[in-house]
């Protein structure tokens, strides 16, 4: 599992709670730079994944590991200080603050940058997000496309070698979504590693290289977007056994 | 003229609330904490420093230089084991933890240094009674003085700290989505530990002025929360600037109310305090939405 180039990896990941198993003995890898898209139905255990990846979670078994060292046991704060970065669905920026305040904290506590640094890389993610107009605005008086683009910037300003998204193209229009769209394939180009979990596959497949599929707390289908959307265990966990004549995708 | 003089006294005693108020403005706003035991640390940090001044003979001022860290640092503790534990519970367990704290304290208190009132006005010299004339009717107190003009320095200097610094960033953070900031590498813990740490130091200073201008036994705790709440309150629940209005407010009303009768004083200040938190209530209520923002979050 740690071949050469993997900057983020599960092993045997499992997460419950209580009774119930969310994830069961999920093997997961990202490369450095690679764009990773998950899919699967409600409640398959997708953002929970994320969750443990980015460690808002301590996992139940298995482990992660980020550019080979152990992080299980390392909660979100410390996680994000050393490069793992996430979004959330629901965009919850810092009210009372300005769009560059909810960045310069980010910049400061999650990228350790201190005075002109800090700024200079708020201005960047700024110019990045398409927000640069927005700078001395207030948080909370955002719209919701603002918000997920400030999501975005906010995650950026942590200077991240892996970002994790979570279903940010919900609640779009396919015009802000393209935006969106066109913003996360310039986050890549930089060589950072996203992780994306949608619903919107047509959105989803325009950025990531490798698809995975899961149900029911498991990894069932993996590999180019294609392939993936045609699998028959895919189509199953979608729309039931009896739908193989009519492949989505 | 008498009326002018009531009021002027009225602002420098709302200074002085304001004073003992600011570090519990600063809790609440940050960590939504009422802490309870408020009172009782900063009667803690004033018996500190009569220790200090009684038996080693050391200056107050040059003592605060010592028990202002001091205080912080059981502002850690107190976090660590105490705030953060109860936090977990929910909005009211805080409460019950703070008002327990408060009872030990002022019994240990109560214990070590018996029923006597104390204060630190004999090690100050001439400062305790030291006082301007500005008319032959209005005088004002040069310790006065000294306390609104401490009270305006520590509350602008939260004030530049919370809007301009590093870590007064990471504390408004924390204070608007202690769930959010951990996806932006900050440790929400050790934010609130800074942030408690401050307001105790800040409470060590209030606990020396209390000492200075009056006296204080170790059941005083309770009267100095019950005016620092009020002020808190009467200015707006977080609101830095707002706590020294409300401190004025409260010293004005007292100060009229005991020109008008004797036992005025009392009255007017808690007929002010409730007239106030009814009015909020009524309008749309400030607390009660503030609860309701929180339970969501």
């Amino acid at each position: 599992m740690a071949e050469p180039g993997t900057i983020l990896a599960a092993s045997g990941l499992g997460k419950r709670f209580g009774a119930l198993v969310v994830l069961g003995d999920v093997d997961f890898a990202v490369r450095e730079g690679e764009a990773v898209g998950i899919v699967g139905p409600n409640g398959a255990g997708k953002t929970t994944l994320l969750n443990v990846l980015s460690g808002a979670y301590p996992p139940s078994a298995g482990r992660v590991t980020f550019r080979g060292q152990d992080v299980s046991a390392l909660d979100a704060a410390a996680r994000c200080r050393r490069g793992i970065a996430r979004s959330h669905q629901i965009p919850r920026p810092f009210s009372g603050m300005t769009v560059f305040e909810n960045l310069l904290v980010a910049a400061r506590a999650g990228g350790g940058l201190r005075g002109r640094a800090a700024e200079l890389r708020c201005l960047d993610a700024l110019e990045q997000c398409a927000m640069m107009p927005l700078a001395n605005r207030r948080g909370e008086t955002l719209g919701l496309l603002d918000r997920k683009r400030l999501e975005l910037a906010r995650a950026l300003a942590t200077g991240p070698q892996v970002l994790l998204l979570d279903e940010i193209g919900g609640g779009l229009t396919d015009g802000e979504a393209a935006d969106l769209v066109g913003i996360i394939q310039a986050i890549r180009a930089r060589g950072i590693a996203v992780v994306w979990i949608e619903h919107i596959v047509h959105i989803l497949v325009q950025v990531v290289g490798r698809l995975v599929c899961m149900d029911a707390g498991r990894v069932i289908a993996e590999g180019a977007p294609g392939d993936v959307l045609r699998d028959a265990a895919v189509i199953d966990a979608y729309l039931g056994p009896s739908a193989h004549a009519h492949p989505v995708g | 003229m008498i009326l002018l003089n009531q009021l002027l006294q009225g602002v420098f005693l709302g200074g002085y609330y304001a004073l003992i108020a600011c570090s519990l403005s600063f809790m609440f706003g940050v960590m939504r904490i009422v802490n309870l035991a408020h009172g009782s640390i900063v009667v803690l940090a004033a018996f500190l420093l009569f220790v200090l001044a009684d038996r080693f003979e050391i200056s107050p001022w040059l003592a605060l230089v010592a028990v202002v860290p001091v205080m912080a640092g059981l502002g850690l503790l107190l976090q660590r084991f105490v705030l953060d534990r109860s936090l977990r519970g929910g909005l009211l367990v805080p409460l019950l933890a703070t008002f327990g704290l408060a009872i030990v304290l002022d019994n240990a208190l109560f214990e070590s240094f018996g029923a006597d009132t104390r204060s630190l006005s004999p090690y100050i010299g001439d400062l305790s009674y030291n006082s301007w004339s500005i008319t032959e009717d209005i005088t004002v107190g040069q310790l006065d003085v000294l306390i609104l003009a401490v009270a305006i320095l520590l509350l602008g200097g939260l004030q530049v700290l919370l809007s301009r610094t590093r870590i007064g960033r990471a504390i408004r953070a924390t204070a608007e989505d202690p769930g959010t900031v951990g996806l932006i590498g900050i440790d929400a813990r050790a934010v609130y530990g800074m942030a408690t740490a401050i307001a105790m130091g800040m409470a060590a200073i209030a606990g020396a002025f209390l000492a200075m201008r009056a006296t204080f036994d170790p059941y005083s705790g309770g009267a100095q929360l019950i005016f620092a709440f009020e002020a808190v309150v009467i200015g707006g629940f977080g609101s830095l600037w707002g706590t020294l209005a409300g401190g004025i407010v409260l010293g004005v009303a007292q100060n009229i109310g005991a020109a008008i009768d004797p036992s005025g004083f009392f009255i007017a200040g808690h007929v002010t305090f409730l007239t106030v938190l009814v009015g909020r209530v009524a309008a749309g209520g400030d607390l009660f939405r503030f609860f309701i923002r929180r339970r969501r979050a």
